[in-house]
Parts: structure tokens; sequence; C-alpha cells
């Protein structure tokens, strides 16, 4: 028992120890961090329940649509390989428009933040 | 000359310019943020190469063209999961991970909950999941080495094992990170180098026409339209398509919880530089996949793939390279004979860039997480840290020896899924419950990271994949990993991840609920700021 409780001192000494800096916190309370948060998650969720939706429905109609999926459009080309092939498109286009968006609107208020940490913190 | 002497002769080659390349990435391998993370001074390009080398294994690169010189449009359906996968670790992990972790997977984790723990936990499944990977690309060099040669003596395939293990060993210990990374950037320059030339000397037979090819492929086969629609592999019962449909969660969700994978976003200065490489990544994999269509396609309609053919006898895997030399010119030319030999040295520095990731994914992480934290609770120096490391790839990569030579004789295909389900069903929610919800604690990210990994192992263990699945009709070799006469299964998929990966989430969630952490909650704040913002982010080392 005394040796449990010694380490679970011991640990929680460990952890006091690594907390932590109040800029943190400072930096957290900033209008500029939420706004970043907000650009973020506005864009990553719709993002990714888009993306995880519309590769779900490509593996079910694999799966359950066969007839849908086998008709022909031009020539040898069905519409299972055009929908596969649109799964590659969306990818490199969603991949493009994140990048785009972070770097337009996320990186700069990042940029800032981290500006002002170092700056707290070099003092 | 023929084929095989210029393959040996090649693979010779791929050896000793790896070899040169690690020793010359060896002068800088002083700390642990060199050892671990290659200084963290690679670009964005330069690390989107690398995760490419990393990730196109030779199940990959033979495998998916080998399924849809087999299988048809089914084949195909591997590689969109493969990439579709990209974006979650695009957009919710790799720049957060870059920012807040340090070396391991465990380290975002142990940000704000309790180390031991926790990177036991985190530990433990990186050694499981690299384990399991690299078992599997282990027995399949053995084959595809003797395959590629054409030797069938079995001691030659075990030494074949012996050699790539030793090989992996001296990448890891002699370069650390900065060595296997440019192994891995080499072998995607291979890769996709002969994957190109390929592809245009495949469509050129086609007068680059699409439909023209995949109408031969249909005619070729005997199989006719069938074989470019879905379901000649997965569509027979409802169970086979939900299997298809499990194996295709965890295949999308597995890749961002990989562990040597996620290490790799560590090499870069900054979160933007592992955006960027993810990014690169994307671009590269994607177009990879695309070309392994024509690959594919281009094999059935150009090889024979009938019940007799080489092609079938090596399940797929040799539909590639006897593609490389039928565009060639084929069997007895020399054209035939140097494009077969080319694609096959690819093959084979594909395997080496794979299981040297892996080897160092795990060696990082007994080292980081279990010597450094758990055994010498954080006291240990940086010389002696690395000097663990270097001790536990050597451990690693006999470990894997000794397993992958007895594994020869047994069907272990299902290694690289389960792998993938694994760091779906345990990885990935642990990473994303740490980044995105407060509240998670040290029992929610142990629950999910145990309880996913033991639902994805016992449901495996009781699946048609170990027992009952019945023989291959044409060789009678058992399906299952266990002999044809022992079945104990009940759990009807291969594919744990329908299951598993829920399973997870829930014990995440469930562990989290149930217990109290304020400090990690406390904690949260800090490591939010410093995901977001890379606001004390580890830096680069100079040199």
């Amino acid at each position: 028992m005394a040796d449990t409780r010694h380490v679970a001192a011991h640990e929680q000494a460990h952890e006091k120890a690594q907390r932590h800096d109040p800029v943190y916190d400072r930096l957290h309370a900033t209008q500029e961090f939420q706004e970043l948060k907000r650009r973020y998650v506005g864009f990553v969720v719709p993002a990714t329940i888009a993306f995880l939706a519309w590769y779900l429905l490509y593996v079910v109609m694999s799966n359950w649509a066969h007839d849908f999926m086998s008709q022909q459009v031009v020539g040898h080309i069905n519409v299972a390989l055009v929908f596969g092939v649109l799964q590659f498109v969306t990818t490199f286009l969603i991949a493009w428009l994140y990048g785009r968006h972070m770097a337009d609107k996320v990186d700069p208020l990042a940029r800032q933040l981290e500006a002002e940490y170092a700056k707290e913190v070099g003092r | 000359m023929d084929s095989q002497t210029l393959t040996a002769i090649l693979f010779v080659a791929v050896v000793l310019v790896t070899v040169g390349i690690t020793f010359w990435a060896s002068r800088q391998n002083a700390g642990t943020a060199d050892f671990y993370a290659g200084g963290r001074s690679f670009s964005g390009f330069q690390n989107g190469m690398a995760i490419s080398g990393d990730y196109m294994s030779a199940a990959s690169f033979l495998g998916i063209s080998g399924a849809i010189a087999l299988s048809g449009y089914d084949g195909f359906l591997y590689s969109i999961g493969f990439l579709v996968a990209w974006l979650i670790a695009l957009l919710l992990v790799a720049e957060l991970l870059r920012n807040s972790g340090r070396y391991t997977m465990a380290d975002q984790l142990a940000y704000r909950m309790r180390q031991r723990p926790v990177r036991t936990a985190a530990a433990t499944s990186t050694v499981v999941v690299s384990i399991f990977y690299l078992l599997a690309q282990m027995v399949g060099a053995g084959a595809l080495v003797a395959l590629l040669l054409g030797v069938t003596d079995p001691a030659i395939k075990a030494w074949t094992i012996v050699g790539v293990g030793l090989l992996m060993v001296f990448y890891v210990t002699v370069g650390g990170m900065k060595g296997t990374t440019w192994v891995q950037i080499v072998k995607a320059v291979l890769l996709m180098a002969g994957t190109i030339l390929i592809t245009i000397l495949v469509l050129a037979k086609f007068h680059f026409n699409i439909s023209e090819l995949l109408g031969a492929a249909a005619d070729k086969t005997g199989k006719g339209e069938a074989f470019l629609q879905p379901g000649l592999k997965y569509g027979l019962t409802t169970t086979s398509k939900i299997d298809f449909l499990s194996l295709g969660l965890a295949l999308v969700l597995g890749t961002a919880g990989l562990p040597h994978i996620l290490i790799r976003f560590y090499t870069v200065p900054t979160a933007k530089a592992a955006r960027t490489s993810v990014m690169w990544a994307i671009g590269l994999i994607g177009a990879f996949y695309l070309m392994t269509l024509a690959l594919g396609f281009g094999a059935a309609a150009l090889l024979d793939t009938g019940p007799e053919s080489k092609v079938v006898a090596s399940g797929g895997n040799l539909a590639s390279p006897l593609l490389a030399e039928a565009v060639g010119g084929g069997d007895g030319s020399t054209g035939g004979a140097v494009l077969l030999a080319l694609i096959s040295a690819v093959a084979f520095a594909t395997i080496l860039a794979v299981v040297a990731g892996l080897t160092l994914t795990s060696a990082s992480s007994v080292a980081h997480d279990l010597y450094a934290t758990v055994v010498k609770s954080g006291q240990a120096t940086e010389k002696d840290e690395v000097k663990v490391a270097r001790v536990a790839a050597f451990v690693i990569g006999g470990i894997a020896i000794a397993l992958a030579i007895p594994a020869q004789k047994l069907n272990i295909a299902f290694l690289v899924a389960l792998a993938f389900a694994v760091a779906a069903s345990a990885n990935l929610p642990s990473i994303v419950y740490n980044m995105f919800w407060r509240r998670f604690n040290t029992r929610g990210a142990t629950w999910a990271i145990y309880g996913g990994l033991v639902s994805c192992v016992v449901l495996v263990f009781f699946s048609p994949v170990v027992s009952g699945l019945g023989v291959n009709p044409t060789t009678g070799a058992s399906l299952s990993l266990f002999p044809a006469d022992v079945d104990f299964h009940w759990f009807p998929l291969q594919n744990p991840g329908i299951v598993s990966i829920p399973l997870g989430f829930f014990f995440g969630w469930l562990g989290t609920v149930t217990s109290q952490e304020p400090a990690a909650e406390e904690r949260y704040t800090e490591l939010e700021v410093r995901a977001f913002t890379g606001a004390g982010a580890e830096q680069a080392t100079h040199h």
C-alpha cells in the first residue's frame, strides 16, 4: 500500500514539474486562437464527413449496385471505373483545397500566435 | 546474359547503393533527434517521396496489379481505400502530430497523460502492428526473391529472409532515420520510374486507348465484360460483401494509425512541411495506383492468366515482372530480359525500404517509450537511448527472421490487413480523441488501444483466415493459417474492422467517462495551442 502511494505521489510530482507555462492559457484565450480553431474545424469536419460518405457510397455501390456500376459509358469504360477514378479526382481535389484553405486562412493566424509565444517565452 | 543473371546483378547493385547511402547518412547520427527523426531536416517534397516509399509495399506494387490481372475490377478496389485514407492523415493527423509529438506515436498521448501507462500501451500496439507488417513483408521477400531469381530451393528462400533481415538492421542501426529515409526516397524514385516506363509501353500497345486495353483484357481472360465490373472476387455472397466493406473501413481508417507512417511526420521542420509532404505523397501514391490499372489490365490482356499459367501459380505476384518482359519484347529477347530484371530490382528495393521503416519504428518505440520513460523514468541520457534503440533493432530483426522462416509454410497473407485493422481500431481512436476531445484521459487511451488491439486479434484468431477456409483446389494447400482439418472459427468475416473499429472507439469513450483526470484536461489547453500553432513545438536540429 505504502509503495503504491509513493509511486502515485511520485507521478504527481512528475506531472507538476512538467506543467505548465501560463503563456498557453493566455494564447488559448485570444480571439485569434478561437478564430483559428473555428476556421480549421469549419473546413476539416465537413470535408471529412463528405469524403468518408463518398468513399463508403462507392464501396456500397460496388457491392450492392452491380447493375448500375456495370453500365457502359464509353466503349469498355463502365460506371464502376469512372466512379473509381472519380475517387482519385476528389482525393486530389480535397487535398488541394485543404492546402489552399490552410495557407490562406489558418497559417497567418498560427504564425501570429507562434510569434507571440516566442516573444513571451523569450522575455 | 540471361534475365536471371541480370536480375541478380541488379539486386547486388540495389544493395550496394543503399548500403553506400546508409554509410553516407550515418555521419550525422549523434543525438536522439538525428536517430529517430533525421534531425527533422527533410523538406516536404523529400518526406513526401519517403512516405510513398514507406507506404507502397511489394503488396501494392506486385499484389494489386496481380489482383487486377486475376480478378479484374475487384483488384482495383484496394487501391482506392489505400489512397482515400491519406485524406485522414492530411486533414486530421499529420500537422497536429508534428507539432505535439517528438519521436513516436506515444509522444502526443504522453503530452497530457500519465507517461507509464500510455507509453506502454502505445509501444505495445506499435510493436505488434509493425511485427505483423514486417512478417508479411519478409515472408513475401523470401518467396519473391526466389521467384524473381527463378530458384525453388527452400534453403535459398530462408537465406533470403536472413539477408533481408540483416540489411534492414544495418540500415537502421547505422543510418538511423536519415539512412532509412534516403533508402525510401531512392526506392520511390525507382518505383515511380519503373512503373511509368511499363505503363507507357503497355498503353502504346493499345494506341493509348484505355477502352481498347480494357476490351483486350476482357477478351483475353475469356470473362468478358464481367472482368471489368465489380463482383468477380467479393460479390459472391452477402458475407463476402460485408467482408469487403469491413476491409474497406480498415484500409481507409488504418493508414493514419500506422506507426511507421506517423513517425515520418516528425522528420520535417514544421507542420506546414508535414502538410506539404502528405500532399506530395497523395500525388505520388495516387498516380502510382492509377498506373497499376494499366499494369493489371495490361497483364490480363497480354499474358496467359489461365489456370496453369505462371501468373496464377504466383498468386498474381509475377504479373508485373512478366508484363515487363512481355512489353520489352517477350521471353528470350534482350529487351524483355532487361525490363524483367529492372522491375524485379524495383520490387526488391521496395521490400528493403518498407522493412527498414518498420524496424526503425519498433526500435524507436522500444527505446524511447519503454526504455527511456517506463524503465528509466525519463532519466536516460540521449546516448544511452540511441544505444538501446540500436540493440532493439537487432532484437526485432532477429525476432522477425526467426518468425518469418517457419511462417513461410503458412498462409499469412492476412497479416497486412490485420495490421491495418489494428491501426484503425487501436491507434486511430486514441489519436483522434486525444486531439479533439478535452475530456479524454489516460484510462480512455489505454482502453482504446488495448481494447481495439485485443478485439482485432481475438476476432481474427476465430475467423476463417486462421482456421476453416478449406483448401486451394489447385495446390491442395490450406487457405487458412492452420491445416485444413482444423476448424474452430466462429467469426464469419476475414476482416475484423467493421466490429473492432467501433469497439476501439467505444472502449476509448468508456474508459474516459468512467475516470477523472483533471491534469489531462488542464494540459489539453497547452496541447491544443501547441498542436494548432506550433508554439513550443520541436525544432529541427542544426549541424
